[in-house]
Formats: structure tokens, C-alpha cells, sequence
């Protein structure tokens, strides 16, 4: 083979890959500003805080935006405790390599590769079918208090399915702390709790920030969890207890596209809520990758 | 170990020990607890005598005389639950999607990962973990009402919701976890690798080609492998572009329905403790397993690559 052919088959394939990236950076900028366009028009101070009307062809999506928020909140206040707590047994307290570590490990993998469609499941039958029945007849007299779909079951079946999300990006940041900190800690005589919460976890605090904005990103965009245990196609009130039903934007995107009685005059406002999710999930997530390129900086550094 | 520890302390350190197997049991109960509605299928009589195992899986006879075939038909006066239909609608979408997303996802992390300037590289890789944010309901409607028609058009096709339509946002979906997974296995071959083949006068192709990317081979194979199991479970943008029709057909021109979209689709409207419920929560167990039984082998190739490049056990 002469020298040309090869810098020319070389040359092409390097081509090919960089317009894999820009196909991919296309696709995404093009979903962006399609949706930045139609949407735009329609987006307003009104929009944002009335309710929906004449049958979701007028009016805003302000249930919906409070429903996600409360939702969320719900989610965050559980996965966030347990998903640190699982992360610094692992890198703090756990013997390293042990065969326990290694199945929280894998379980936690796995966990992350559940479609979320059986998360949907999981929820109606444990929390609601199991626990919500459960606590009714031993608490409420067989009354219908939590044995239905409910704000409380959806926001802890979104919890399970983000927890490797906030585990796996607290973890990373246990791991940037230089040991030698910890030593310190430990040889002016702290108990590892103490070296936990006063040496560790204040410098991880990034990882922890970036694992929660994460979380709270994918709890804003996925369905499928929230179909059986608690989003409401419509709710004429804002859900102010835990049993109550909800309204959340990415439902209202599915039930606007798929069922609404007259889908040209639902168009702009259906645009304008998934700017509004987009605008919502981009900015979450473009935090968490700035916050995370500042740790990875910070392991290089060293 | 000191036994004058505050009780608050002990309390902490009990709930961090107890939140590690949060992960353990979550995953243990979510099999028990679909699984525990998925069992009449196999042992209630009266479940089995509409929607046994054997009828699941074997072409049934609609009727006295006429021939026998596989059709997914929950609600009507004989209901019929054969899977086929839906198995054939996930592989073929699954197949579709993977098709536009390994070539996409690969070539893009060879090409972040070997050939592009840093500054370039700087802003491509956020922008593809951009990708990753939109939900999953997002493209679901963009398919659905922007880009059905024109899909349709180019390919020439009777259907507007169709396989290739569907596959393709399917793809969008699976690309930031193929590339990421990839991308993370080309950049822990080591430098010294790229640099001896240079060395002996290779051109930056053939160093990626020939050294790095068989290094990594096992890296970039769990990540098309975890990209499968991501594809095969994802159920909005299915339940949303595919037609949800249940009809046995390769063609990718067809519509199609899901295993995970008919749950989501069904279970709403379905009465508690029918036949009907019951073959939905069968279904999860399905999906559970197959991702399960996926993802540990993706797990499994990245290990090995760990081995492989490191020498660790």
C-alpha cells in the first residue's frame, strides 16, 4: 500500500467520526431551537400561572408546574439521605473489596438499568397495593387514606429509581479526598463519625450538589414511574396533602400529544411546555456537568 | 472499639449501614413484588384458563376450526395474549434504533477520544450528555408530530408511525449512555500504547484502529450492550411514536407495539386481579429479567476491561 492511499483511508475515517459528533451536536441543537421556535410564542407570564382550560386547549400549566415541584421536593428529601448515606458506607466505612461491597455495588448498577416502565409496577404493587393498603387497614379503619395512587408513592418510586444517580456522583467525590485528611483527622483523635462529617463531607459537598441535580432532572422528565402511582391527566386543585393525586409538566406533555380533543389548537401550548421542561432538564443539567468538570479538574490537579 | 460513642452517633452510623442494602433490597423487592402479581399466571386456574404460559407462547386457534396464529388481543370477547407480537415489535424497534445509535455513538467517542483538539472536545462532550436530559417524552412527541411525516416521506412508507421513525428517536435515547460508556473505555487505554504505535509511524487512524480500539474492545461492547438493554426497556417515546399496533411483522415500515408500552398502555384501564393484570405484571417480570440478565453482562465486559488494561483482578 502506498503512503497516499493510506493517509487518504485515514484521513476519511477521521472524517467519519467527527461527523458522528456533529450529527450528534446537530440533533441536539436542532430539538432545541425547533422547540425554542414554536414554543416561544406562546410562553408567558399567564401561561405560566393559570390553570388549564376548555379542555387543555387554553390557558397555562401551573398545576402541572406545581405538581412537579412538590413532586420533586418529595423525591429529593428521600433519595438524598439514603443515596449519601449508601455512598459513604462504601467508601468510609466498608472494608474495601469485601464481598458485601461488591454486592451493594452491583445492586446499585443494576438498579440504574430497571426500565422505568417496572419501577411503574413496583410502585403499584408495593407501596400502593402493600404498604398504602397495609397502613389503611391498620391505621385508618379500612378507610381509602394511602391504599391509592398518591403524590407520596410516586415521589418514592422516583427515589429508588434515582438513587445510583446520587450514589454513584457522591461517591466520585469521597474518592478525590486525599487520605491524608482523613489521617489527620483521626490522629488528633476523632471517631470516624466525626472525621466523616467534619473532614469529608464538607469537601464533598460538590459531588453530593451534582448527584441531587441530576436526580432532580431525571425525576422532572421520566413518566413511566409516575403513570400508576399518582400523576392525574387533570385536577381542578393544587394537591396540598400527601394522598392527593398530582398534575406534572412531562404527563401533561403525554396527555396533550396523545388525547387532546383538538390537537391544532393544543399545539402551541404543548410547544411551550416542553420548552419549559427542556428549559428546566438543560439548565440542571448543564450545572451538574460544570460542577462535575470542577472535580475532575480538581483530581487532575493533583 | 469505644463503647462511650453518643447515642446520635450511633444512630448516623446505623442508618449508614442500613442504607447500603437499600440497593440489595429494593432489588430483591422489586422482583418479589411484581413477580408475587405475575405467579397466577402460572398457578391460579381460572388466570390460566384465559392466559396460561403455553398460550403466552403458542400460536392459539381464534375459534372452532380456523387456523391458529399469534395475536395480541387483551380486550375482546376471547382474549388473546399472545407475547409474539409484542417480542417481534421490541427486538425489531430495539434492532432499528441500535443500527443509528452504535455507528452515531461510537464514532463519536473514537473521535473525541483520538482525534479532536481539546477545545473541540471541550464543548462536544457536554453537548452529547445534553442528549441525555431531554426527556424521554420530549422526543416521544417530537417523533409523534414532527418528524412521523417526514420519516414516512423519505422512506417511502404506508404508515406514518412506523418502526424507522420510532428507532430513530429510540436511538437519540441510547446514545449518551453508548457514547459515555465508550468514550470512558477508549480513554483508559493508556498513553504509552498510542504513542509506541506512532513511534513505529502509524497514522492517527491506524494507532485507533489497530491499537486502541482493540484495547478497549471490551469497553465498547458493554457499552452497545448496556445501549440494548436501555433501548429494549424505554416505553414513552414507543408508547408515543410506535401506532402501539399489535401486529406480527419484521417490516420495519410497520407500526408496532412494545412489551413496555403495552404495560404502560394497559394497566390503567385494566380490573385488578383479571387475567388481564396479571399478564401485564408477567410482562414486567419479563422486561425485569432480560435488563437484568443485559446489564450484568455489560457490567461483566467492562470488569474485563478493567483486567485487561490494568492487569488487576
Amino acid at each position: 500500500m502506498s503512503r497516499r492511499w493510506i493517509n487518504f483511508v485515514s484521513g476519511t475515517f477521521t472524517v467519519l467520526t467527527g461527523l458522528a459528533c456533529a450529527v450528534l451536536v446537530a440533533a441536539v441543537a436542532i430539538i432545541f431551537g425547533h422547540v425554542l421556535i414554536r414554543g416561544w410564542g406562546s410562553l408567558s407570564w399567564e401561561f405560566l400561572t393559570a390553570a388549564p382550560k376548555n379542555g387543555m386547549t387554553a390557558g397555562g400549566i401551573f398545576p402541572a408546574i406545581f405538581g412537579t415541584v412538590f413532586l420533586v421536593i418529595l423525591m429529593t428529601v428521600a433519595v438524598v439521605p439514603l443515596g449519601v448515606g449508601t455512598a459513604v458506607y462504601l467508601q468510609e466505612y466498608a472494608k474495601a473489596g469485601s464481598r458485601w461491597v461488591e454486592a451493594v455495588r452491583m445492586a446499585i448498577q443494576n438498579l440504574a438499568g430497571v426500565p422505568a416502565i417496572v419501577f411503574g409496577l413496583f410502585g403499584l404493587g408495593f407501596f400502593i397495593e402493600f404498604v398504602g393498603k397495609g397502613v389503611d387497614s391498620a391505621f385508618f379503619g379500612h378507610h381509602l387514606v394511602f391504599g391509592q395512587p398518591c403524590i407520596l408513592w410516586a415521589a418514592l418510586t422516583l427515589a429508588l429509581l434515582t438513587l445510583p444517580t446520587v450514589v454513584v456522583s457522591t461517591e466520585e467525590s469521597l474518592r478525590v479526598v486525599p487520605k491524608a485528611h482523613r489521617e489527620v483527622a483521626y490522629s488528633l483523635g476523632a471517631t470516624r463519625w466525626q472525621m466523616v462529617r467534619r473532614v469529608v463531607l464538607p469537601q464533598a459537598i460538590e459531588g453530593i450538589l451534582t448527584g441531587t441535580i441530576l436526580a432532580v432532572s431525571r425525576g422532572v422528565g421520566e413518566v413511566a414511574p409516575i403513570l400508576f402511582t399518582g400523576a392525574a391527566f387533570y385536577l381542578p386543585f393544587l394537591p396540598t396533602r400527601l394522598n392527593q393525586q398530582f398534575m406534572v409538566m412531562n404527563y401533561h406533555v403525554y396527555v396533550m400529544a396523545t388525547q387532546s380533543p383538538d390537537i391544532d389548537a393544543t399545539l402551541p401550548l404543548l410547544y411551550s411546555t416542553v420548552l419549559v421542561l427542556l428549559l428546566l432538564t438543560f439548565s440542571l443539567n448543564a450545572t451538574a456537568i460544570v460542577f462535575r468538570s470542577r472535580i475532575r479538574r480538581r483530581i487532575r490537579g493533583r | 472499639m469505644k463503647s462511650s460513642k453518643p447515642v446520635s452517633e450511633r444512630v448516623i452510623e446505623g442508618f449508614i449501614h442500613a442504607s447500603a442494602a437499600v440497593a440489595i433490597v429494593a432489588l430483591v423487592m422489586i422482583f418479589v413484588f411484581i413477580g408475587k402479581e405475575a405467579l397466577p399466571v402460572l398457578t391460579s386456574p381460572a388466570v390460566r384458563k384465559e392466559a396460561s404460559v403455553a398460550k403466552l407462547f403458542l400460536p392459539q386457534s381464534p375459534g372452532a376450526g380456523q387456523p391458529a396464529k399469534f395475536s395480541w388481543q387483551p380486550v375482546s370477547k376471547v382474549p388473546k395474549y399472545s407475547l409474539w407480537p409484542l417480542f417481534v415489535g421490541t427486538i425489531k424497534a430495539t434492532l432499528v434504533a441500535m443500527i443509528f445509535a452504535i455507528p452515531l455513538a461510537l464514532g463519536a467517542a473514537l473521535f473525541t477520544s483520538e482525534f479532536s483538539p481539546d477545545w473541540l472536545k471541550e464543548i462536544v462532550k457536554p453537548v452529547i450528555e445534553l442528549l441525555a436530559a431531554i426527556p424521554s417524552v420530549v422526543l416521544g412527541f417530537l417523533a409523534l408530530i414532527v418528524t412521523a411525516s417526514a420519516v414516512q416521506r423519505y422512506f417511502g412508507l404506508d404508515f406514518r408511525l412506523n418502526t424507522i421513525n420510532t428507532g430513530i428517536a429510540l436511538a437519540l435515547a441510547v446514545v449518551p449512555i453508548v457514547y459515555t460508556v465508550s468514550e470512558d473505555a477508549l480513554s483508559a487505554v493508556p498513553t504509552a500504547f498510542r504513542q509506541g504505535s506512532i513511534a513505529l509511524g502509524a497514522t492517527p487512524w491506524q494507532t485507533a484502529w489497530r491499537v486502541v480500539v482493540p484495547a478497549a474492545f471490551p469497553g465498547l461492547f458493554a457499552a452497545c450492550v448496556l445501549g440494548f438493554g436501555r433501548a429494549i426497556g424505554e416505553t414513552m417515546i414507543v408508547l408515543m411514536a410506535s401506532g402501539n399496533a399489535a401486529v406480527l411483522s419484521w417490516n420495519p415500515g410497520d407500526p408496532f407495539r412494545s412489551l413496555s408500552a403495552t404495560v404502560a398502555a394497559e394497566l390503567g384501564e385494566v380490573v385488578k386481579g383479571s387475567p388481564h393484570y396479571h399478564v401485564l405484571f408477567f410482562i414486567g417480570v419479563l422486561l425485569f429479567i432480560f435488563t437484568f440478565l443485559i446489564n450484568f453482562a455489560g457490567q461483566q465486559f467492562v470488569g474485563r476491561l478493567k483486567e485487561k488494561l490494568t492487569g488487576a483482578r
